[in-house]
């Protein structure tokens, strides 16, 4: 896909997760907002993933650790064939298998089941030590929020990515800069992330997670050899698309009104056109 | 030292966890061991030495432990993660819950020294709340050998079965008490020996004491039947239900809190299905004082004296 056929796509999938979070009356918004376009790009342009054999042992892998924005995986799993569109109306739904976060048994293309933060990339480390073993050629993503890497979790899996020279590993954190209740910098302020990054051993790479181009070009394979794992640092909006959203710490999981989702829709439509 | 046992030779279950591993190793290349900076206290220097690239050992970090463990199941391997059971178990309990069991990875879960091995070390190193934990979450069996034969059969039931377990190994030295060509059955419980007036039901390393106190009670006329229940997720309801009906009084000791262990869930299965008079030895919901895994248990009255003395105390609550 092109960068503006993933723009288009990334926007189609937008307003779905806004119409979801609306009829639902529950999601987590804000950060679906953030990660929507990495998501899309990861699917639509960089994993080798094939939604008929979701068990294929020579994928590539992506988790989604930051699994509170399970609805914005659903989408782009629905878009990519591994489950079919009209469930997405089921979300959160009695019995629905597409519950608040993602489920690998329930799920195909979902890799690991998350929710509780600092989870995904010490099992991507894994995925990507299954590679190395079996000398396997599959890439593994794993994508983080800023405030999670507050996780210590993380950091043991970061130690160890560096110390096996996991290659295949890609870290893309969404640094949207706010988490749950307040902004990272008046939390626990980990950012910078790229220094803390490149003294446990990481190549890091900063870009704009919203830019499509960018998306591509920094998850792109790199020529093997340096031994070292990958971390992107995405910047990023909690918000992203919605004027009243973006940037605003209130809508973590905030749910929209009627006023506000048509005016979320027709800001979105705008943008599509 | 462990308890008399007419002089019997004492085995470390965790030698017979790595030959197997080391065994099926050989045979089945996606097996791999995953550990915590234990090499040495898992015993799996040997497996390293043989399969140098497939121990993975993730340094001091019981949560990525796991993690790894989860993801490397992901990627077709057969990950055995040891590290000393209170670590294991109680660190790393959330990635248990979501990496492992949520997520129904094919992840062998190993806690070696568990219950009060590691003794005066105190209650921090004491691991007698695994059963609890673990037999709380779905999808992952719970199993607590009794000696080196039945550890040696769970290890490789446990390579073959697709899914997440926990094996819950010793370090304290036990004599051999099941057949040599034991194998190992998921949920049922093994018949050491039999009889009629109650029944003792153990596991790990209380298997051979109850098996010391039956034959102490047998001299005092008592007949004590002792099952060796291995498995506390799931038990064997059928056993359970049998001893009850058979025997009318059940006596469970375990090295673990008298809490949520085996126990409980013998009790649970004489309620719901054949109520009869039971009494739970194990350490009574307390941290430990100081002192050796063996000084502990005969203090916690899981001496084979204490477990006679026990058993005699249940008899008398019989209708």
């Amino acid at each position: 896909m092109t960068p503006r056929e993933l723009r288009i796509l990334a926007n189609r999938i937008r307003r779905r997760d806004l119409r979801a979070v609306f009829e639902a009356g529950a999601g987590h918004i804000g950060g679906e907002m953030s990660v929507i376009d990495l998501l899309t790009a990861l699917y639509f342009s960089v994993l080798r993933v094939d939604p008929g054999a979701p068990l294929d042992p020579g994928r590539d892998r992506l988790v989604l650790s930051k699994g509170h924005t399970a609805l914005a995986l659903y989408i782009v799993l629905a878009e990519k064939g591994f489950i079919p569109k009209d469930e997405i109306s089921t979300f959160l739904k009695p019995h629905s298998r597409l519950n608040g976060h993602p489920n690998r048994v329930h799920v195909p293309g979902v890799e690991t089941s998350t929710g509780p933060l600092g989870h995904g990339l010490p099992v991507a480390v894994g995925m990507a030590k299954a590679a190395q073993l079996s000398g396997g050629s599959w890439r593994t993503f794993v994508i983080v929020g800023d405030g999670e890497m507050q996780e210590g979790s993380n950091w043991e899996a970061i130690m160890a990515a560096a110390q096996f020279r996991l290659e295949s590993l890609t870290l893309i954190i969404d640094h949207n800069r706010l988490q749950q209740g307040a902004r990272l910098a008046d939390t626990n302020d980990l950012a910078p992330f790229r220094p803390k990054l490149e003294a446990f051993g990481w190549s890091v790479l900063e870009i704009n997670g919203h830019d499509m181009e960018q998306i591509c070009e920094a998850l792109a394979p790199s020529a093997a050899g340096c031994g070292k794992p990958k971390c992107v640092v995405a910047h990023t909006n909690k918000g992203q698309g919605i004027s009243y959203m973006a940037d605003n710490v209130a809508w973590h999981h905030k749910v929209p009104n009627e006023e506000q989702f048509k005016q979320g829709m027709a800001e979105l439509g705008e943008a599509a056109a | 030292m462990n308890a008399p046992f007419g002089g019997a030779e004492l085995h470390d279950c965790r030698d017979a966890f790595v030959a197997t591993l080391e065994s099926l190793g050989e045979a089945d290349q996606e097996i791999v061991a995953v550990c915590n900076d234990s090499v040495g206290s898992t015993k799996l220097g040997g497996f390293r030495k043989k399969f140098p690239e497939r121990l993975i050992n993730v340094g001091i970090a019981e949560q990525n432990m796991v993690g790894v463990g989860a993801g490397l199941a992901n990627g077709g391997k057969i990950p055995f993660v040891c590290a000393a059971a209170p670590f294991l178990t109680g660190r790393a309990l959330e990635q248990i819950k979501a990496d492992v069991a949520y997520s129904e990875t094919n992840v062998k879960l190993v806690g070696v020294s568990s219950g009060m091995a590691y003794g005066e070390l105190g209650a921090t190193h004491h691991s007698i709340e695994d059963f609890a934990w673990i037999r709380a979450l779905p999808n992952v069996p719970v199993i607590a050998p009794a000696d080196r034969i039945e550890t040696a059969a769970a290890v490789a039931w446990a390579a073959e079965f697709v899914g997440p377990c926990f094996l819950r190994l010793s370090r304290v030295g036990v004599p051999d008490l099941l057949p040599e060509d034991h194998a190992f059955k998921l949920g049922k419980a093994n018949l050491l020996r039999d009889g009629s007036d109650l029944c003792i039901i153990a596991n790990g390393v209380l298997t051979h004491r109850a098996l010391t106190a039956a034959a102490m009670l047998a001299r005092d006329g008592v007949s004590a039947r002792v099952l060796n229940m291995a498995c506390v997720r799931p038990v064997d309801e059928d056993a359970i239900v049998a001893a009850a009906e058979e025997t009318g009084a059940i006596l469970t000791c375990e090295e673990h809190s008298i809490y949520g262990g085996l126990g409980s869930a013998v009790a649970e299965v004489v309620v719901d299905r054949k109520p009869a008079p039971m009494r739970r030895l194990g350490v009574p919901g307390i941290f430990a004082p100081t002192g050796s895994a063996d000084f502990l248990l005969n203090e916690f009255g899981m001496s084979p004296e204490g477990i006679a003395g026990s058993a005699k105390g249940l008899m008398l609550r019989k209708g």
